[in-house]
């Protein structure tokens, strides 16, 4: 595995009026990484993703993707750069079916004009026919090929993570950011998830950021974290280290 | 077993229908067998469809409300007209002509109108259209040109009933077949994921402010097509026929319809057009029915137990459905 750096955070910092909420963190992420991010309630982790992924336009320090800046763009054009993310509270397009939900994740890999569909020329079919394949490649490898004309609000919970997960793969990112992929699962489907993220990481080639709680988790299968604090950094580094540092256990896990 | 094509035979059903619908009203136009008023709303409703597909493009797919719908509508109306009387051409090629103008001007305004709101969302959008509709009804009231307050008369005819009939109806089957194919394509797609999420939708590509332009471009067009049927139907058009509450009954056809479903704007745009003439007698309570019977589609809409009724139904139709069309291979 090529060990180059994709992501790399510093000094990156946001300020809310006169709260301070993320202040002067920096990390490496390394090409194929599966990196973690934890610390309590509160402590910054998804501003720092909302940064990432340009919701939230940092006041201080900066971020190079891929060696590019990317610090202050918008998520469209973040998103097409390679990053694409999932959400702590689950925001699908409920509305529609689930197969349609990963096509709308295609909709920049396929195009063609407004025009093309108005008339229905050959584009539009070929270009429709190749999305329909891949969501459904797509479908198939988190098993919800089944459901695929179901309307993704009737999905049961795990199954909602799973096509955010697919949603967000179908952009063809190169790093994935998942935001508490874990919560609201029981043991069981923790260990399934665990599964589909090392499949993910292994299958796609992709390098994997994620917010996680559940330290059982975390441990099993990041290589290296970082903890926030009150929107600090705390420490980062190998997972197993970092674990138990006294300054982490006594902020975060408890004694 | 053989699996017949469900969408190539929705297609044939759309045909057949267009062209039963069409002979239905034309013989019974040319043979006088209708009466004249449900002849006049016949050409009414087309016009109505147009708007409130157009509408529901924006409301129901973009999930932006709109209320400034008659001005699109206004402005097509006026541009169309305008040139329609300073032209010479045959009538036919007039009309066509006249048409695409009045969509063209309306489809700018839509533009430009769309292009400084990118920011509004929600209630403040609607307060804003709600103001352009006006502003533009204004604007037309002042210049000398549209013949101000007074109106704008001498708009030349088509000639009979059912050749103004006949060329709105093609303008609705394009309508329909237009506006389908954006929402059944990637765009389409892209423009309901706004509706339903749009933070998840920027997160995965989707531009939002491009996406609200091309709607309200899109759908400024038909309603200027439809203002342009308008004014070559009644020959006269006045600042009044495109007031606010034009705006509010297009959107009143759309939410009927169902947000986001296109058969039902139609069918709602069809009801509502000859609604007052067969609730006559109780013209004083037509706006109480259309309070209540919003309401009434507000309840229906979002209650599990009528949402589960439906979804059960349409379960039940399709397996009907297939259980008709599907035949054993020999």
């Amino acid at each position: 595995m090529t060990q180059v750096e994709l992501l790399e955070v510093n000094n990156i910092g946001i300020s809310f009026g006169g709260l301070r909420a993320v202040d002067n963190v920096s990390l490496t992420i390394k090409n194929g990484q599966l990196y973690g991010l934890i610390g309590p309630n509160g402590s910054g982790k998804t501003t720092l993703f909302n940064m990432i992924t340009g919701v939230y336009k940092p006041t201080s320090g900066t971020f190079y993707f891929n060696g590019e800046n990317l610090t202050g763009k918008s998520p469209v054009e973040i998103n097409k750069k390679g990053i694409a993310r999932t959400f702590q509270n689950i925001r699908l397009f409920k509305n529609m079916s689930v197969i349609d939900n990963v096509k709308v994740g295609l909709h920049n890999k396929h195009k063609y004009t407004m025009f093309e569909s108005i008339l229905r020329l050959p584009r539009f079919f070929h270009e429709e026919q190749k999305m329909e394949e891949e969501a459904l490649e797509l479908l198939g490898v988190f098993d919800l090929d089944k459901e695929k004309d179901s309307l993704a609000c009737n999905l049961p919970y795990g199954k909602q993570r799973k096509l955010e997960i697919a949603r967000a793969l179908a952009t063809g990112p190169k790093l994935l950011l998942l935001d508490e992929p874990a919560a609201g699962m029981n043991p069981n489907e923790t260990e399934e998830l665990m599964e589909t993220i090392r499949f993910i990481r292994d299958n796609f080639n992709m390098t994997i950021l994620l917010i996680e709680h559940d330290m059982k988790l975390v441990s099993g299968i990041c290589e290296e974290i970082s903890v926030l604090n009150f929107g600090t950094l705390l420490a980062s580094g190998k997972t197993s280290e970092v674990l138990n540092n006294p300054e982490v256990i006594a902020a975060y896990l408890g004694e | 077993m053989k699996r017949i094509n469900l969408k190539s035979h929705r297609n044939l059903i759309f045909v057949a229908a267009a062209i039963v619908v069409y002979a239905f009203i034309a013989y019974g136009m040319n043979s006088n067998l209708l009466p004249r008023a449900t002849q006049t709303l016949a050409i009414k409703a087309c016009y109505n469809v147009i708007l409130a597909l157009s509408l529901s493009l924006i409301v129901g797919f973009l999930g932006e409300l709109s209320l400034g719908h008659a001005g699109f509508f206004a402005l097509g109306a006026y541009s169309g007209c305008i040139f329609s009387i300073n032209s010479n051409l045959p009538i036919e090629l007039r009309f066509v002509l006249a048409a695409l103008i009045g969509g063209t001007v309306a489809a700018i305004g839509g533009f430009l109108i769309s292009s400084s709101i990118l920011r509004l969302q929600g209630d403040y959008l609607a307060i804003v259209t709600l103001a352009f509709g006006e502003i533009i009804r204004s604007f037309i009231k002042i210049i000398p040109v549209t013949g101000g307050t007074a109106g704008l008369g001498g708009i030349p005819s088509l000639g009979s009933k059912l050749k103004t009939f006949t060329f709105s109806y093609v303008f609705v089957i394009l309508t329909i077949l237009v506006i389908r194919n954006i929402v059944a394509s990637s765009h389409g797609r892209a423009i309901t994921s706004i509706r339903d999420n749009a933070i998840a939708a920027e997160s995965i590509g989707i531009n939002i402010k491009l996406y609200k332009i091309k709607v309200f471009t899109v759908g400024a067009f038909f309603a200027g097509i439809a203002g342009v049927i308008l004014g070559h139907y009644i020959n006269f058009i006045e600042p009044a026929n495109f007031n606010y509450n034009v705006s509010i009954e297009i959107l009143v056809m759309v939410v009927l319809g169902g947000m986001g479903n296109l058969l039902g704007s139609i069918i709602a745009a069809v009801v509502i057009t000859f609604l007052p003439e067969i609730l006559r007698g109780f013209d004083q309570y037509r706006l109480l029915i259309y309070a209540l019977a919003l309401i009434f589609m507000m309840l229906a809409s979002n209650s599990p137990r009528i949402i589960n009724f439906r979804v059960k139904a349409r379960e039940k139709a399709a397996g009907l459905y297939k259980k008709l069309f599907t035949r054993k291979e020999e």
